[in-house]
């Protein structure tokens, strides 16, 4: 018996090693393949390659550059040299945005697997040539973006603005099946690269009118959901109830956790941040001044449950729109002397946070965003930022800081092991904020208001101190464009903090002080977080801007 | 009542215009960011509508408000209810309004009634967005608004220029914009601006000393780009070098003052400033 357990075991490796994800790789920390949202479970986005590094970074070059075709597989016969397009879906609606890449880039076993809204590419990793294409004929909805896919074996995890789940195989790009997430008709959208945890797909939601916000877990063989946890109370005795101002209120406070989380495998929990109460800005129907649980906070779901283990709001009755969605980052270091596991996230109300991840105790607030308007210069006994109500709005204008997109937002920070910093992408921005909607029953979603933006006044990489919350530096972009956030951060062994400004450069900082040490100019600012894989023992640098994904290597 | 149908039809589809020029809340102000519109609901039999809304008033007003958003019994928002949104014919809505709810009494209407309803509830456009406003920003103190701009604007402005400029701007959102930051209305549905931005000029001095001033045309933290006076354009490699750049930003002073200013300086000022359209 002993041999055949062990040929069954060998074959079994065997039949992993191509083309598969399985959970030695996703608990392995970052090298070689990104075979996730974040690269690994914990969100630093920190990569243990070091081929490229501080000594050779001057000589990085271009590797490749592939532009990428979304939308309906084009008529006519197609040459033997293209590969093939599968299509899914029962859709009609044309969707006539610029293709852009706003998410993660699977690379694993040699094979890159992109996305945006109702596409996903798979290229050859060493020169970006196309494999196949699969393309989703949606029925609409919001086409804000696809944050990526997940992948689980050789099985990829997509969804759809128009909210289905698609599992593909990622040899062919063939579908496997698809599952409807939640209602068109609620008109629900989704964007999230789902998040495999052994045999659990996770998959959470977006909606502006009003709908719960919700984590949805399913089977990753059958689509099966598993649970379904949501955001606000949604009957009788659920948690959270006493911080609405009643049930029907709760039931459409929204709170969709829309930016991938983060694992802990010790603890099994999935730590991820909550999106903005709704309606978003006429907020007296959700209770004046009422916290609007659990919208808008840092939340730990057991992943075999669906039970939520603790949460800490990190803006309590949110009234700009402005989510704590943010991707949380797992750190484990020292903390007032003794070690702590520990959660982080700059959230998009301009304030970061670090949280014990075991225990949900927070730990340290503190502001990074210098214009931040909105809150009283004190913090509150938890911890948490008061809000001004008069900055909430005025029919004649209130002069807010951050406008709409916040001080933060999806875009990826990076923590690096060898500095103990966080780094963000920030912004300072004004706009004026003009109630139209007086009426005291509120408007639905995001209505009710007039935003109206008055100028930027920086943009900025910035590295937080995690274990003070004070900013070790922080680098403003020179520029006179009135642009906002940049893309997200990758940060390696090789000590180097790759981002993208705002002038369309991608650059590699030294992470200890911000001073750029390589850049090229791309013609466009990036739109994803840059990646770094190795294959064939060539270490590539990835990022995307626009339609176009470009890869660096050494030679 | 055709003409009741009629607009129910445009508003449907300016709701949809406004949609599709909208950005979700997700990342405002993105580039590239894209929107399908979600379809409102095809437009309904305008007699069923009738009939539906005769039914809605008799039974459901005082709950739920004569615009299905609330009314003074207390009863939910109608045009967000998950069972509403969802319902296509009444067969949704009905099981709940011959049953009740919760403090919801029990109706005793027919499939056909129901339906009605249904009609009526589903001809209201649905959007998380809403239009544009005709409320009066106008509140401030002009006298107040005058004082500050004597201390704050006066080094820079004459009060025959300011009055020069609020007269060509009628519509009092856009002048407020318009005296916060020229050039930026705000983006959506703020419109063209007026009032174009100064441009921006810069100064170039070389390691030799040599002093190269022109237009800005763009700079990051590796170049420069300006056009000198008689047109040349001229780029200038900053990363690595000795080339010091000085950007002159004609509205920097309107960019130092947003953390200063309080909402009634602002509402003040423009109160100010509309009153000068009347002496120009």
């Amino acid at each position: 018996m002993k041999w055949l357990i062990a040929v069954i075991v060998v074959a079994t490796t065997l039949t992993l090693s191509a083309q598969n994800v399985g959970k030695e790789l996703l608990h392995k920390p970052l090298a070689d393949s990104w075979p996730s949202y974040s690269g690994d479970y914990s969100g630093k986005r920190y990569s243990a390659l070091t081929q490229i590094n501080q000594a050779n970074i001057k000589t990085l070059s271009l590797a490749w550059t592939r532009r990428l075709v979304a939308g309906p597989p084009p008529s006519g016969p197609r040459p033997p040299s293209e590969p093939p397009v599968i299509t899914g879906g029962e859709g009609d609606v044309v969707f006539g945005g610029a293709t852009s890449v706003k998410g993660a880039v699977l690379a694993v076993d040699g094979v890159l697997y992109v996305t945006a809204p109702d596409n996903v590419w798979a290229l050859d990793a060493n020169d970006g040539h196309l494999l196949w294409r699969y393309f989703w004929k949606t029925k609409g909805g919001t086409h804000i973006g696809n944050r990526g896919a997940g992948m689980w074996g050789s099985y990829l995890f997509v969804v759809t603005p128009d909210n289905y789940l698609i599992s593909l195989d990622a040899k062919t790009g063939r579908e496997r099946w698809h599952k409807e997430l939640a209602s068109f008709q609620q008109q629900y959208f989704h964007t999230m690269a789902p998040i495999v945890i052994e045999n659990h797909v996770l998959v959470g939601s977006s909606n502006d009118l009003d709908m719960p916000g919700f984590l949805q877990s399913f089977d990753p063989e059958s689509g099966a959901l598993q649970w379904k946890w949501f955001a606000t109370p949604q009957k009788a005795g659920d948690a959270g109830l006493a911080t609405w101002k009643n049930l029907d209120a709760a039931i459409h406070g929204g709170g969709h956790p829309w930016v991938p989380g983060s694992y802990d495998p010790e603890t099994r929990l999935y730590i991820m941040g909550t999106g903005n109460p709704t309606p978003a800005y006429t907020s007296a129907p959700r209770g004046e001044g009422m916290e609007n649980l659990f919208t808008c906070a840092l939340v730990a779901v057991n992943v075999d449950t669906g039970k939520m283990a603790w949460y800490y709001q990190t803006s309590p009755h949110d009234t700009h729109d402005w989510d704590s969605a943010q991707t949380p980052v797992l750190v484990d270091g020292d903390f007032n002397g003794r070690p702590r596991k520990m959660v982080i996230t700059a959230a998009r109300n301009g304030y970061f946070f670090v949280v014990d991840r075991v225990t949900g105790e927070h730990l340290i607030t503190s502001k990074f965003s210098a214009s931040a308007n909105w809150a009283k210069p004190e913090l509150n006994a938890k911890g948490q930022p008061v809000r001004i109500p008069e900055k909430d709005f005025h029919i004649a204008g209130a002069l807010v800081s951050a406008a709409n997109q916040g001080a933060a937002n999806w875009p990826p920070p990076s923590y690096s092991p060898q500095t103990g910093l966080f780094y963000v992408p920030t912004t300072e921005t004004y706009a004026m904020y003009y109630l139209t909607e007086p009426d005291p029953r509120g408007a639905l979603g995001l209505g009710g208001k007039d935003e109206r933006a008055v100028g930027t006044t920086g943009s900025f990489l910035t590295a937080i101190d995690y274990k003070t919350g004070k900013i070790a530096w922080k680098r403003q972009y020179r520029t006179t464009a009135n642009t906002g956030l940049t893309a997200g951060l990758l940060t390696t062994a090789g000590r180097l903090l790759f981002a993208g400004d705002v002038g369309g450069n991608f650059v590699a900082y030294d992470p200890a002080n911000g001073t750029p040490l390589w850049h090229t100019q791309l013609g466009a600012n990036t739109t994803n977080a840059p990646e770094t894989y190795m294959v064939d023992g060539k270490q590539y640098v990835l990022v995307a801007a626009g339609d176009a994904v470009y890869a660096f290597a050494l030679y | 009542m055709v003409s009741t149908r009629r607009r129910d039809v445009a508003l449907a589809m300016l709701a949809v215009v406004w949609l599709a020029a909208t950005l979700s809340s997700q990342e405002q102000g993105a580039p590239g960011g894209g929107f399908v519109a979600y379809p409102q609901r095809a437009p309904g039999d305008p007699a069923a509508i009738e009939r539906g809304k005769g039914l809605y008033g008799a039974n459901c007003v005082f709950c739920h408000g004569a615009d299905a958003k609330g009314g003074d019994g207390g009863g939910p928002n109608l045009l967000r209810s998950s069972v509403v949104l969802d319902d296509q014919k009444g067969e949704r809505i009905g099981p709940i309004v011959r049953e009740g709810r919760g403090t919801m009494p029990k109706f005793q209407l027919t499939d056909a009634q129901v339906a009605d309803i249904a009609e009526f509830l589903h001809s209201f456009p649905v959007s998380s967005r809403s239009g544009p406003s005709t409320l009066n920003i106008v509140v401030g103190d002009a006298k107040k608004g005058e004082a500050y701009v004597a201390a704050k604007c006066a080094s820079c402005h004459m009060t025959t220029a300011l009055k020069t400029f609020a007269a060509k701007i009628a519509d009092s959102k856009v002048l407020q914009q318009m005296w916060l930051m020229p050039g930026n209305t705000g983006g959506r549905g703020g419109g063209a601006a007026p009032i174009q931005a100064p441009p921006i000029s810069a100064i170039v001095t070389l390691p030799s000393g040599e002093v190269v001033k022109g237009l800005l045309s763009r700079v990051d933290d590796f170049s420069v780009s300006l056009t000198t006076a008689d047109g040349t354009h001229r780029t200038f490699r900053t990363a690595g070098t000795r080339i010091k750049v000085d950007i002159q930003d004609p509205l920097k002073p309107h960019k130092d003052l947003l953390p200063v200013y309080t909402d009634a300086d602002i509402h003040n000022v423009t109160a100010y400033l509309v009153s000068l359209r009347s002496q120009s």
